[in-house]
C-alpha cells in the first residue's frame, strides 16, 4: 500500500508553511493515517487490543494489584519481564548505527533510521511496562527530578528512569531532524546529528547495562547476583534488536515497496551470528557455575531448568527458550539465511521468542523462586496481566507503524532520486 | 527543490484542519472521535481515583518536607479518612526517635516453640488486612542440626513444638546497611536515628524494588485495600508505623515504634508466651538486649551479605 497518491505533483504551498517543524509532524501524521484496507484493519485490530489492555489496567488500578498473580514472594512478574525485553529491543535497535557510523558502512546509513524508530517504539513500551507495574501510578510525579524526591545517584531505578528518557529524547531528535531535512530536501548538517548518533551508541549500551544492574546489584537474590548479567543482556539485545529490524524491513518491503540494501541486512545477520554465539557461551558458563557449585546459587537454576521439590512451573518456558535460541542460531549460520528466504524469517522469530522468554519469564521470575527465605511460591501471570501486556505490545506496534509510515512517506515524497541517506 | 512535491491539490497539507472536508478526512475525524470515546470508556474504572485520592493527598509532600502544621493537617485528614472508610475513631501520632537510643532485638532460639503468638499479635497491633492473616513475622520450622532454610517450612499446621525441630522467627532485621533503602527510587523508605527503617506510606509509589532487594523477606505489599472490622481497628496509630496503609504501597516491621519510642515493648514481645524475645536499647549498658549481646553467643542471618542487622539470634 502506498502512502502517497501516485499523481503527486509539485505544490504551490507557501514555503514557510512547509518548513515549520510542527506542521511537518502534522503533515506526517496525516500521511501516516492514510492507507489501504489492510492498513486500517491492522490499526483497528491494534486499537482494539490496546483498548482491552487499557481497560484491564484501569481495573487493576481501581481494584489493586491483587488482580495480578504477583505476591510478596514473586513481587515482579510479566510486566517487568516485558520491560527487560523491551530495553534490549531498544538498545539493539541502535545496533544499526554502529556499523553505519563507526565503520562507515555506507549502505547501513539507509536503514539506520528504521533502527532508531524501533528504539523509540521500544522505549515507549518500556515506560508503559513500568507504569502499569506501579502500585500507585497517581504518584508517578514523585519520580520526577526537582518536583518529586529522586534517590540519585544511589538507586539504580532512578538511573534507569533517567537513561531511558534520555535515550528516547536522543532518538526522537535524530529521527525527527533527519526526516525533516529529508522532507525539506536539504542535506542534514552533521553538526546537528552526528554527535547525537555517537551519544546514542554509548547511551544504548548504558540503558541495558543499567537495567541489568537493577537486578545484579541485589545481594539477596543469588540468581541475579552475577557480573555476567550486563554483558549477557547486551549480547542478547544485539540479537533481538537486529532480528526485529530485519523483520520490520521485510514487512516494509511487502507493504510499501521500500527496499533496503541487501548488504545492510547481511551486516545485521553477521552481528546476530556473533552476538548469539557470545550469548550462548555466556549462558553455558552461567549454567556451569550454577550447577557445578550448587548451593543457594543453584536452587533457582534448578527450579528453572528441572523443577525443585515438585514445582516446575517455569521448566517448559525455559526449555522452549533454549530450543528456540539454538535452532534460531543454527538457522542464522545457514547460507540460506543470507537469501531473503523463509529461513531468515524463521530464524529471526525463533531468536526473538527465545530471548523474550530468556530475558523475561526465564530471568525475572526465577530470581524470586525460591524466595529469600527459601520458600517456593510459584507464579503464572493472570489474565489481567496478559491483557495489559498485550495492550502495551499493541500500542507499541501502533507507534511503530505510524512512525514507519511517516518515515516512508518522507522518503516517497522526496522522490526516488533522493533515497534515504540517514 | 524549491517547493515540496508532496502537496497535490486534492490532498490537503494539513488534514482535518482548515481544509475542505473530503471523505477521507471525514472518516479520519470520525475514527479519531470513536477511538477517543472508546479509550475514555476503557479507562473509566480510573474514575475511582478522584474519589479515593483527594487533591490534598495527591499533592502531599514527602514526610521529611512536612512542617509541624502540615503534619497536623495530614494526620487530621488521615484520621477522618479512617473514620469514613473503617468506622473507627483513631489517633495518629508521630513519636520521634529518642536521642542516643539504638534499638536491637534478639530471639532465644532455645525458647521459641513456634506457637505463632507473635504473628497474631503483630497482625492485630498493626492493623493488617484480615483476609490473609498478614503479619510482619514469619516463623520458620527448621530441622535440628541444620541452618539451611531451604529445609525449613513456614506453612506447618501441626502441633508445636516437634521434637526434631527448632523454630526461627524472621522479621525486618533493621539493617545498618539496608538494601531496601538503597534501592528505593523516591526515598520513600529510610533509616531513622534509633535504627528503625520506616516507610512513608503516602510517598511510596509501589514499585516493589525494596521487596526484591530485601534478603529477609521482610517487606509486604498492599495488594488490595486492607479490610479490618471497625471494632478490631487498633486506635493507637503512628504515621510511620501501624496506621492503616493505603492500597498499592509497601509496608514493613517498624519495631512498633509508636510503642517502643514511648517506653513500651513491641507487641510481638508482649505476646510471646515463652519469653524468647528480648528487646531494648543497645546503647544502654543495663538493657536486656545488651546483656544478651555481651553474654550470649549471638549470630545474625546472612551475615555474608553485609547488611549488618540489628536483629540477633542465640541459643541458650
Amino acid at each position: 500500500m502506498s502512502t502517497t497518491t501516485p499523481d503527486a505533483i509539485a505544490s504551490d504551498a507557501p514555503e514557510d508553511l512547509v518548513r515549520s517543524y510542527p506542521r511537518f509532524i502534522w503533515w506526517g501524521l496525516g500521511e501516516a493515517t492514510n492507507g489501504g484496507v489492510g492498513f486500517y484493519l491492522w490499526m483497528f485490530v491494534l486499537t482494539a487490543i490496546a483498548l482491552v489492555g487499557a481497560n484491564a489496567w484501569a481495573v487493576q488500578v481501581a481494584d489493586g494489584m491483587i488482580v495480578t498473580n504477583m505476591t510478596d514472594h514473586v513481587s515482579w512478574g510479566l510486566y517487568i519481564a516485558n520491560f527487560t525485553f523491551f530495553v534490549g529491543l531498544a538498545a539493539g535497535g541502535v545496533m544499526m548505527v554502529i556499523p553505519a557510523y563507526l565503520y562507515d558502512d555506507e549502505e547501513m546509513h539507509k536503514v539506520v533510521i528504521f533502527g532508531e524508530i524501533v528504539a523509540i517504539a521500544a522505549i515507549i513500551m518500556c515506560t508503559l511496562s513500568v507504569l502499569v507495574d506501579l502500585g500507585r501510578p497517581d504518584r508517578f510525579w514523585h519520580l520526577l527530578p526537582y518536583i518529586g524526591r529522586v534517590n540519585f545517584p544511589v538507586s539504580m531505578l532512578t538511573w534507569d528512569v533517567l537513561v531511558l528518557n534520555g535515550y528516547l529524547l536522543i532518538n526522537l531528535h535524530i529521527v525527527g531532524y533527519l526526516l525533516y531535512m529529508q522532507f525539506l530536501g536539504r542535506r542534514p548538517n552533521p553538526k546537528w546529528y552526528v554527535p547525537f548518533v555517537f551519544l546514542s551508541i554509548a547511551w544504548a549500551i548504558s540503558i541495558h547495562t543499567v537495567t541489568a544492574f537493577l537486578y545484579c546489584g541485589l545481594g539477596g537474590r543469588p540468581f541475579w547476583n552475577t557480573a555476567l548479567l550486563a554483558p549477557r543482556f547486551l549480547a542478547s539485545a544485539f540479537v533481538s534488536g537486529p532480528a526485529f529490524i530485519i523483520l520490520v524491513m521485510r514487512i516494509l518491503r511487502v507493504t510499501t515497496g521500500y527496499t533496503a540494501p541487501v548488504s545492510a541486512a547481511n551486516t545485521l545477520i553477521q552481528i546476530i551470528r556473533v552476538s548469539m554465539t557470545i550469548n550462548l557461551v555466556m549462558l553455558a558458563s552461567e549454567i556451569f557455575t550454577m550447577f557445578y557449585t550448587g548451593g543457594a546459587h543453584g536452587a533457582s537454576a534448578h527450579y528453572l531448568f528441572f523443577g525443585l521439590h515438585g514445582h516446575h512451573g517455569l521448566v517448559p518456558w525455559m526449555w522452549t527458550a533454549i530450543i528456540c535460541n539454538l535452532i534460531g542460531t543454527v538457522f542464522f549460520f545457514l547460507p540460506a539465511a543470507l537469501e531473503r528466504g523463509s529461513i531468515r524469517i524463521a530464524a529471526c522469530v525463533l531468536c526473538i521468542v527465545g530471548i523474550w522468554i530468556e530475558k523475561g519469564m526465564g530471568l525475572i521470575v526465577p530470581g524470586f523462586i525460591p524466595s529469600t527465605l527459601h520458600e517456593i511460591v510459584e507464579y503464572t501471570p493472570s489474565l489481567t496481566e496478559w491483557k495489559v501486556s498485550a495492550g502495551i505490545w499493541a500500542f507499541g506496534f501502533m507507534v511503530l507503524t505510524v512512525l514507519l509510515k511517516m518515515a516512508t512517506a518522507v522518503f516517497h515524497s522526496s522522490g526516488e532520486s533522493a533515497k534515504p541517506t540517514a | 527543490m524549491t517547493s515540496h512535491p508532496n502537496n497535490p491539490s486534492n490532498e490537503p497539507l494539513l488534514p482535518i484542519l482548515d481544509q475542505p472536508s473530503s471523505r477521507r478526512t471525514a472518516l479520519k475525524a470520525a475514527g479519531a472521535a470513536l477511538g477517543l470515546a472508546a479509550f475514555g470508556k476503557a479507562v473509566s474504572p480510573l474514575m475511582v481515583i478522584p474519589e479515593n485520592v483527594s487533591v490534598d493527598e495527591f499533592l502531599q509532600q514527602h514526610y521529611k518536607e512536612l512542617t509541624d502544621d502540615d503534619k497536623a493537617k495530614v494526620f487530621a485528614r488521615l484520621e477522618a479518612e479512617t473514620k469514613e472508610d473503617y468506622g473507627a475513631d483513631v489517633t495518629i501520632s508521630d513519636p520521634e526517635a529518642i536521642p542516643g537510643v539504638k534499638f536491637g532485638y534478639a530471639i532465644n532460639l532455645s525458647k521459641c516453640n513456634g506457637n505463632g503468638a507473635c504473628m497474631e499479635a503483630c497482625n492485630k497491633e498493626n492493623n493488617h488486612h484480615r483476609g490473609v492473616d498478614q503479619s510482619y513475622i514469619r516463623v520458620l520450622e527448621m530441622s535440628k542440626g541444620s541452618m539451611d532454610m531451604e529445609q525449613g517450612s513456614t506453612t506447618y499446621d501441626h502441633t508445636v513444638p516437634q521434637d526434631d525441630k527448632f523454630y526461627m522467627p524472621v522479621q525486618c532485621q533493621q539493617c545498618d546497611n539496608p538494601p531496601c533503602v538503597t534501592v528505593c527510587p523516591v526515598e520513600a523508605t529510610w533509616k531513622e536515628d534509633d535504627g528503625i527503617v520506616v516507610v512513608d506510606y503516602n510517598w511510596c509509589i509501589g514499585c516493589r524494588y525494596c521487596e526484591a532487594a530485601c534478603p529477609y523477606h521482610a517487606r509486604r505489599f498492599n495488594w488490595e485495600q486492607p479490610e479490618i472490622p471497625a471494632e478490631e481497628v487498633n486506635p493507637d496509630q503512628g504515621y510511620l508505623s501501624n496506621r492503616v496503609r493505603p492500597q498499592g504501597t509497601m509496608e514493613k516491621c517498624h519495631y512498633c515504634l509508636h510503642r517502643t519510642r514511648e517506653g513500651r515493648a513491641p507487641a510481638c514481645l508482649e505476646a510471646c508466651p515463652t519469653g524468647a524475645r528480648v528487646f531494648g536499647d543497645m546503647n544502654d549498658p543495663d538493657s536486656d538486649i545488651n546483656y544478651v549481646l555481651k553474654n550470649k553467643r549471638v549470630f545474625v542471618l546472612k551475615e555474608e551479605l553485609g547488611t549488618q542487622p540489628s536483629f540477633f539470634y542465640f541459643f541458650d
